[in-house]
């Protein structure tokens, strides 16, 4: 309770920063706050328009000429979200060292605004891709709102992931260079770009140990198909996301006074 | 409120002996310490009382900055505690977190609820702010086209907006224009008489004097003495005249200036102290105190001539006075390798308050044109400050009165 406390305390602060971060990315620009909009806009226009237009890409079983689109972003946008949000909070107390080193303030803050802001990025994008699927007809209805307790977990996972490389990488940097690698092999050993059916069944069963397949699963059921997902096959993952997050705050705890010395 | 107690404090910081040795103590269990411990406080024991004034001088690496640290609670203490009541605030890195992007109005509402304040409490204080900064308009202004000076200003401003219970204070105020930096000590003061309990860490001993109640040296990790400010600057400089020449360049060189020696090297300065009028070894000076200065020169090769001058010059660098052996007709001829001359130079610190610098000049004739045997700029630096006598301003003392009639 005390924590909580001490955050309300310093909502002001976290929000505060959070904004800053986000606009200090468009402050000089002419454009502003459109480019906010823009970037995450063209992104989505080259997962819909260029695939499903130009490449025609199909996805195999689905008779939809948008099918693999929303194939692709359900999985990429929100796997973009959980990179993101890995990578600040792996970086969040290296890069903010001299503030850590200077003031006393809850250090905890930190990893909050970090996801907090890959949050606010991960918003922006999906509402806009949520506006496409309104204006083509491929909106899933009721099932949509079955995405906040996937994202829940996936936001579960990212922090404590996050705040335990964070913590590690202070002490070795090997971890944050390790981890942008492993990240983006994970990524391609996740059914997000390509079908897991596509797959040889020996790959098949490698991928299903792969315990992001499922989540990535779980958005692409309920977005490409409109279906429940697979709420079981969901437990491991969940079960990770909170063994990582309470040896997140283990280490938080048991090192961040030294994390101040080694910064 | 406001006191501060510290208890057998000490700082070590783990150095391990290769990168990998930390992994092997983290993973492998019940392995024995893989680190060993370097100590840069140990045995710290002392007491502050609301509303008094302390003062933590040292040389640099004397452990001044890890102890504010601690009390500030960024670091952790290895052992011991520091028990501190009542809020804190530091003016440590003045300007810490302002994004230069933004205006100075939203850095300071963000720096406010970096210190704990709420949004509000800063809405409200903004005005306050403002009018102390000074710095007008420039408050809708981004950061990035401030003035450092204005940037200390407002970071001044945000930190002390409201009294604290504590207030740190790091020679970060020698920064800004001397107007501000007689405000914002006239705000230090302020706020020490309404029951701030100050620390300030200086090597600026003036300051040290001219506030402080109790004065703590720290030498090499540990208190070497604590008492009145003047006792402890006593011994603080005879501490530093005890070490050898070498040393002393260097102590000298840590407030930012650096000696420059120039010159054939046929004649050198080997020592040269500045001591009061019985010959004990000063750093800070009363304005007005008889001062000599002992030098001592030896030649490294022959010399036909040797002229020695001196030079006293403000903290900018700008001649106070000076002259040389050559206009006081007495240069010194034929000399032989090895042999030694003691100058003794003579003067009351007729100065202004401030920071001064002395350089030495070995040559022949009459200037160091010719044939410079050395040249050493900054070779002494000294603190004047005002005891004793009414406040004025400028470079020189002038012993003066003034008449006053009243019809």
């Amino acid at each position: 309770m005390g924590i909580l406390k001490t955050f309300w305390g310093y909502r002001g602060f976290i929000l505060g920063s959070v904004q800053r971060e986000f606009q200090a990315n468009y402050k000089n620009s002419l454009l502003g706050a459109a480019w906010t909009v823009i970037r995450p806009l063209v992104m989505i226009i080259v997962y819909t328009v260029v695939f499903s237009q130009i490449m025609r890409s199909k996805l195999p079983g689905v008779d939809s000429e948008f099918a693999y689109s929303i194939y692709l972003c359900a999985g990429v946008l929100t796997w973009s979200f959980f990179s993101e949000a890995v990578t600040r909070g792996q970086n969040v107390f290296i890069e903010n060292a001299n503030l850590l080193k200077k003031i006393n303030f809850p250090r905890m803050c930190l990893p909050i605004i970090a996801l907090t802001n890959a949050l606010v990025n991960f918003v922006i994008i999906f509402a806009l891709f949520t506006v496409f699927l309104l204006v083509t007809g491929a909106f899933p209805g009721k099932i949509f709102l079955a995405l906040i307790p996937v994202l829940a977990i996936q936001v579960l996972l990212s922090a404590g992931l996050g705040l335990t490389l964070g913590v590690l990488n202070v002490f070795f940097r090997d971890v944050g260079q390790l981890s942008a690698i492993v990240l983006q092999f994970w990524f391609w050993a996740t059914p997000i770009v390509y079908p897991i059916n596509i797959l040889p069944p020996f790959f098949q069963q490698l991928l299903n140990h792969n315990p992001m397949t499922h989540l990535m699963a779980a958005y692409q059921q309920i977005l490409v198909n409109g279906q429940r997902p697979d709420w079981l096959s969901l437990w491991p993952i969940t079960l990770i996301a909170v063994v990582l997050c309470i040896t997140g705050a283990r280490l938080f705890s048991k090192h961040a006074g030294e994390m101040v010395d080694e910064l | 409120m406001g006191t501060i107690s510290v208890r057998d404090l000490g700082k070590a910081y783990k150095q391990y002996p290769t990168r990998s040795a930390r992994l092997a103590e983290w993973l492998i269990p019940f392995s024995p310490p893989r680190h060993a411990q370097k100590w840069v406080l140990q045995g710290l024991n002392f007491e502050v009382k609301p509303g008094e004034a302390i003062g933590i001088i040292g040389m640099n690496g004397a452990g001044k900055s890890t102890l504010l640290k601690m009390i500030t609670g960024t670091t952790e203490p290895t052992t011991g505690s520091v028990n501190v009541t009542g809020r804190i605030a530091a003016l440590l890195e003045l300007g810490m977190g302002f994004h230069p992007d933004f205006t100075g109005r939203q850095n300071a509402i963000m720096a406010g609820q970096l210190l704990g304040l709420s949004a509000d409490d800063m809405r409200s204080l903004m005005p306050e702010i403002e009018a102390f900064a000074e710095i007008g308009d420039y408050i809708d202004q981004p950061v990035r086209v401030y003035s450092s000076g204005m940037q200390m200003r407002l970071a001044f401003s945000v930190a002390t907006a409201r009294r604290p219970d504590i207030l740190i204070v790091d020679e970060a105020l020698s920064v800004g224009d001397n107007y501000f930096q007689h405000k914002s000590f006239d705000r230090i003061r302020a706020y020490n008489k309404l029951g701030t309990t100050l620390l300030i860490v200086s090597h600026d001993k003036g300051a040290v004097q001219g506030i402080c109640d109790r004065a703590i040296l720290l030498s090499g990790g540990s208190i070497a003495m604590q008492g009145s400010p003047e006792t402890v600057m006593d011994y603080y400089n005879a501490m530093i005249a005890e070490r050898d020449p070498a040393n002393v360049q260097q102590v000298l060189g840590h407030d930012g200036n650096v000696q420059t020696i120039s010159g054939t090297g046929d004649a050198r300065v080997i020592k040269a102290t500045l001591c009061d009028e019985d010959g004990k070894p000063v750093e800070v000076v009363k304005v007005g105190q008889a001062l000599q200065i002992q030098v001592e020169v030896e030649a490294f090769a022959d010399l036909p001539e040797l002229v020695f001058g001196y030079q006293i010059k403000d903290r900018l660098g700008q001649p106070v006075f000076g002259t040389n052996t050559f206009h006081t007709k007495q240069l010194l001829q034929n000399l032989r390798t090895g042999q030694r001359v003691r100058y003794v130079l003579r003067f009351p610190a007729n100065l202004g308050e401030g920071s001064y610098s002395i350089s030495f000049a070995l040559h022949d004739a009459e200037n160091h044109l010719a044939k410079s045997y050395e040249w050493r700029d900054r070779a002494i630096v000294f603190n004047v400050v005002i005891v004793g006598k009414d406040h004025f301003v400028g470079l020189a003392w002038l012993p003066s009165s003034i008449e006053v009639q009243r019809d």
